[in-house]
């Protein structure tokens, strides 16, 4: 049997044009959606399927606003069967606070019984990019890590995990459960949640705990837009008409010999 | 004095590291008043190609620490983070950096988790001096880097990763004789846990060494289908690059997710990017913005990709692309 956390991150859906806040701590979202990056609906994806690969239970967790539960409810529409809503208004929480807060929800549920087998994240969160939860939650719990991964395999206790390597080719790690691991977008295509499985999500009740401790931050200074740039494009021509300039370019740029 | 993880490929230390190392000595010369400055030394881990050295000191690298045995023969990011750490030890460096490549990223990580400092990724900048005792400001990269942040890291060593062309790779104007260090720092079997126990080659297409090319063709949905690639395919192979698409058509299925340009994709920084058929979404220009030049062909003169180029062509991807693989071809053949 393999259990499976799956943390993911409520974040606005920038698709357009990006707003900030008038005190220049945040992106003003008030105009867009909400989703969870690419990176983590792999990650739910394939704790499901490790989940029930295994014989055992995918539970989500995330940490944000109460409005987070929406992010909870499409993990459930899509096959994970508990949720967690560490609730709090993240935008004090620095990497290090969002690790330990996930370490002290797996510690008091493994002291309940509930354990872990794998823990997967996604690599990087589309909004702060910080690249450190998955790693720094690993240190709190002292177990492996695995970074930057498109498929997890368990078998007999150890996962194999494959992602791909600087050099273009595909790397393989094994680890012993339990283990942490943060997923890339690419290695399995997620599902969308079925009629039926809306209907589950809705009857499931969201653990709602609140945070440990108090946030030591992100170091977060104020955020800014760079400076829109007047567009200095220099057209080279319309349609087929513009191939030797543009072959006449690739030379000067030293692309072409 | 600041450590830089430089990573290496088969013939030397890598474009974006030799632009971490320049940022790096940069910021070491910069005035400070409190001794944040200092000499910039380099940590290179596992493989080091012939004149690496020679060459970080031509950079302005004094010292090079070289990770070797047995512990460093695979890649593992707990493991090269215990070199890096060993390192910083016995030099006490303000900073610790890194390029913000996939295992850039993870190996500070890695380091910032080990010595509970703070990490900032993907910075550009540095609003302030590197001091000893003072607040240290960054600028970085959020949002895919639609977004800047000024971020304060308070601890020391100040952890950053530099992200890719934030500088432009410039060898010293005093170049020094980098001294070579050779090490074999004790690891952990707790660090040795997770390292790479196979590697397999890429496909067989032009797109495994995408991250590191020096030109990539793009193309989006303006491709059409799984058949509306053949011309920037042949194009990408005329110029010696790889393909890069969209995530609309990875989405789609019509070509390999590995081939993603993108925030969710590779982040490119070629010299040249061509992107076709592609309007340029924040989540496909935090992938290519820090490519060196950019000559978008597209129907639409107005999509965000063609006003944010560097040059344009105004144009059917399928029409325009086979004219420029026709004229280059032609003008291999006159001579």
């Amino acid at each position: 049997m393999t259990n499976v956390l799956v943390c993911v991150k409520r974040v606005p859906d920038f698709s357009g044009e990006v707003l900030l806040t008038a005190d220049a701590q945040g992106v003003d979202a008030r105009f867009v959606g909400f989703t969870v990056s690419a990176h983590e609906s792999c990650a739910v994806e394939l704790a499901v399927k490790i989940a029930a690969a295994g014989g055992g239970a995918a539970t989500v967790l995330t940490l944000g606003p109460a409005e987070a539960v929406e992010q909870l409810r499409s993990a459930l529409g899509v096959g994970c069967t508990a949720a967690v809503l560490v609730e709090t208004d993240p935008v004090g929480f620095g990497a290090a606070d969002v690790a330990r807060e996930i370490a002290a929800v797996v510690a008091a549920h493994e002291a309940a019984g509930r354990t872990y087998d794998l823990i997967l994240l996604g690599n990087d969160a589309a909004d702060t990019g910080d690249f450190q939860v998955g790693i720094r939650l690993a240190y709190e719990l002292g177990r492996p890590v695995v970074n930057g991964i498109n498929t997890v395999e368990v078998t007999d206790g150890v996962a194999t995990a494959r992602g791909a390597g600087a050099d273009g080719g595909v790397e393989t790690y094994r680890v012993p459960l339990p283990a942490v691991a943060t997923v890339l977008e690419g290695g399995v295509e997620p599902r969308y949640p079925t009629i039926t499985g809306r209907m589950k999500a809705k009857k499931v009740a969201v653990e709602v705990v609140e945070p440990r401790r108090e946030p030591v931050g992100s170091g977060r200074v104020r955020l800014t837009l760079p400076p829109a740039q007047p567009s200095l494009v220099e057209v080279l021509g319309e349609g087929t008409a513009a191939a030797p300039a543009v072959v006449d370019l690739l030379r000067s740029l030293g692309v072409l010999r | 004095m600041i450590l830089v993880l430089v990573e290496t490929d088969g013939s030397g230390a890598t474009e974006a590291s030799l632009e971490t190392v320049t940022f790096a000595r940069d910021l070491a010369t910069r005035e400070t008043g409190d001794g944040g400055g200092g000499p910039v030394r380099a940590v290179v881990v596992g493989e080091l190609p012939e004149g690496t050295v020679e060459a970080l000191g031509a950079y302005g690298v004094s010292e090079v620490h070289h990770a070797t045995g047995e512990a460093f023969s695979a890649y593992g990011g707990a493991v090269w983070a215990a070199a890096l750490q060993a390192v910083h030890q016995v030099t006490d460096s303000v900073a610790v950096t890194a390029t913000g490549s996939p295992r850039g990223n993870e190996v500070l990580a890695h380091l910032a988790a080990r010595l509970g400092v703070a990490m900032a990724a993907n910075v550009v900048g540095c609003p302030t001096p590197l001091a000893i005792s003072q607040p240290f400001v960054v600028s970085r990269q959020v949002v895919g880097g639609a977004v800047l942040e000024e971020m304060r890291l308070d601890d020391r060593p100040a952890v950053f990763s530099v992200a890719g062309h934030a500088v432009e790779s410039t060898p010293a104007a005093s170049p020094t004789t980098a001294t070579l260090r050779e090490f074999s720092p004790e690891v952990t079997e707790a660090d040795l846990v997770a390292r790479v126990v196979s590697t397999e080659p890429g496909e067989p297409d032009r797109s495994g060494s995408l991250r590191s090319a020096r030109v990539v063709v793009g193309a989006g949905r303006g491709a059409g289908g799984t058949d509306g690639f053949d011309g920037v395919v042949e194009l990408a192979g005329l110029l010696d690059g790889s393909l890069g698409v969209s995530r609309v058509v990875t989405s789609l299925g019509w070509r390999p997710h590995h081939e993603q340009v993108g925030q969710t994709g590779s982040r490119i920084s070629p010299e040249l990017y061509i992107p076709c058929g592609i309007s340029g979404a924040i989540q496909h220009w935090a992938g290519c913005a820090s490519s060196k030049t950019i000559l978008a062909i597209n129907t639409d003169a107005d999509a965000p990709m063609m006003t944010r180029a560097t040059y344009a062509v105004i144009g059917d991807m399928h029409e325009v692309v086979p004219a420029i693989n026709e004229e280059i071809r032609r003008r291999r053949d006159q001579r």
